[in-house]
């Protein structure tokens, strides 16, 4: 059985990073959670540009992502900073976060301004951490949670770097891991053959409903999803039908059966594969799988994007070749043997699966070692109706 | 030596060029099965030829599933695109 070291938390979870976050109630005290968490060591501010001045649905994903992202089990504990006058009710995150971890609470208008609420921020963290795990223990893959992503996407992505993580994704699942996959565009077109994965009538309806609540969404703005898909630059690259452009995107999922079908940020109840409705943009897809307990997140690149996320590492994997070389900073897994007919698929994947077990025991991913996990740059939550 | 064709699952009728392959050429597309396809069309990289000889309404599949059905027959090694391949689902250049 393959293992991993990882800290132990008293939810039972395990961590594959050491972190206290610091988490603003709305964006409006990003400026305080960032300065807090430059005062100390591990801790990392999870900053974002919502909370206030939405409708009540989108307050609802705010304050559920919110607590999500503390829940990580990535997380020690966490400092919730509050303005005072947000819509989001701090009180209320705090209070679902405290039965998981160390939870503390400033508010800013209340402390008086950026200078005490920075002061006491830093105080409170101090008291809180104190018996947090601090050391690395056995752990078995079961204990992990890994988010699924593709973007910039070249014609590798379909061939080689999105069929070995679905390699990957078979090997997590079959050793009793959880794995969450999404991008809800991207099913578009191969719908029907995804939902033969579905564990029953009611997971294969809930994909159905996702993708048509998402092409409502557009043609309330005038645009048809489906039509002009794929797109001319798909056919002259050789993508010949919608199916075969979403068949190269999803098989990144793998092949084992869909227990599920989570909201944005929500976390899965049981182990195993699951569909998170979720947007294909970064920042608010790495967000999402985040806040659903993601401690790694496996993304395949073609063309190379470099983002990472802050609370949990991102694995880069391309199959392009020059993009490794070129890009070689950002990119950790090269699988471009699959397309070179030097190794299998199967194989591929196997070495993406034991990186990821390295990284999971403590290794950094090249966006970690560069810094290009910045919070605010890389993360957002994903909210839908207007802002006020 | 690299190949120049990718077969991603072996249930597929179709292979992938990854480079630019010419008519004529003799393509190995799968070294354990030993499928050599002698190509009829210019295939670019990214674009797909037949593994064999398929009739009109005949599935394409790649990735294991169907990505669409043959408009009309297509000869083992010819180039496999929207001329000869028609999605049930919907397709961009159509309205």
């Amino acid at each position: 059985m393959a293992s991993f070291k990882g800290y132990k938390r008293k939810d039972g979870s395990t961590g594959v990073r050491n972190y206290i976050a610091v988490l603003p109630t709305v964006g409006c005290v990003n400026v305080a959670a960032q300065k807090i968490a430059t005062q100390i060591d591990d801790a990392v501010p999870f900053l974002h540009h919502q909370g206030c001045t939405q409708l009540s649905p989108d307050i609802d994903i705010v304050e559920r992502v919110l607590a999500g992202i503390a829940k990580n089990p990535n997380v020690k504990s966490v400092l919730l900073v509050s303005l005072g006058c947000e819509s989001v009710t701090a009180e209320k995150v705090k209070k679902s976060i405290s039965q998981h971890k160390d939870v503390d609470l400033v508010r800013f208008q209340e402390l008086g301004g950026l200078k005490e609420t920075v002061s006491k921020g830093v105080k409170k963290i101090k008291e809180m951490s104190k018996d947090a795990e601090e050391e690395r223990t056995e752990a078995e893959v079961d204990d992990l949670v890994i988010g699924v992503k593709c973007g910039a996407s070249d014609t590798t992505s379909g061939i080689a770097s999105n069929p070995a993580i679905g390699k990957t994704v078979d090997n997590i699942i079959e050793m009793g891991g959880t794995v969450i996959f999404g991008e809800t565009t991207e099913v578009l077109g191969a719908e029907h053959i995804l939902t033969k994965r579905a564990v029953n009538e009611n997971v294969k309806k809930k994909i159905y409903d996702k993708v048509d609540e998402m092409e409502e969404r557009a043609a309330d703005f005038g645009v048809d999803m489906r039509g002009g898909q794929p797109t001319e630059g798909n056919i002259k690259g050789g993508l010949t039908t919608i199916e075969d452009k979403s068949l190269g995107a999803i098989v990144k999922s793998g092949t084992k059966p869909i227990n599920g079908v989570l909201e944005y940020g929500e976390r899965p109840d049981k182990k195993g594969l699951y569909f998170m409705d979720s947007p294909g943009r970064e920042m608010e897809f790495m967000t999402g799988v985040a806040s659903a307990g993601s401690q790694i997140i496996l993304f395949s690149t073609g063309i190379g994007a470099p983002q990472g996320f802050p609370i949990s590492p991102v694995i880069k994997v391309t199959g392009n070749k020059h993009t490794y070389e070129n890009l070689n900073e950002h990119m950790d897994v090269d699988v471009s043997n699959i397309i070179e007919g030097k190794e299998t698929t199967g194989e591929a994947g196997k070495r993406v699966f034991e990186g990821l077990l390295e990284v999971a025991s403590g290794k950094k991913v090249k966006a970690e070692n560069v810094g290009y996990d910045d919070s605010g740059v890389n993360s957002d939550i994903y909210t839908r109706g207007p802002v006020i | 030596m690299s190949q120049k064709a990718h077969l991603i699952n072996t249930r597929d009728n179709v292979a992938v060029a990854v480079e630019d392959i010419y008519p004529g050429e003799k393509i190995v597309v799968d070294k354990d099965r030993k499928i050599e396809i002698k190509i009829k069309d210019k295939i670019k990289y990214g674009h797909k030829f037949s593994l064999k000889d398929m009739s009109s309404g005949e599935p394409i599949i790649k990735y294991g599933e169907e990505i669409g059905e043959a408009t009309k027959k297509i000869e083992k090694g010819e180039h496999v695109h929207v001329h000869n391949v028609e999605s049930r689902r919907g397709r961009g250049d159509l309205k």
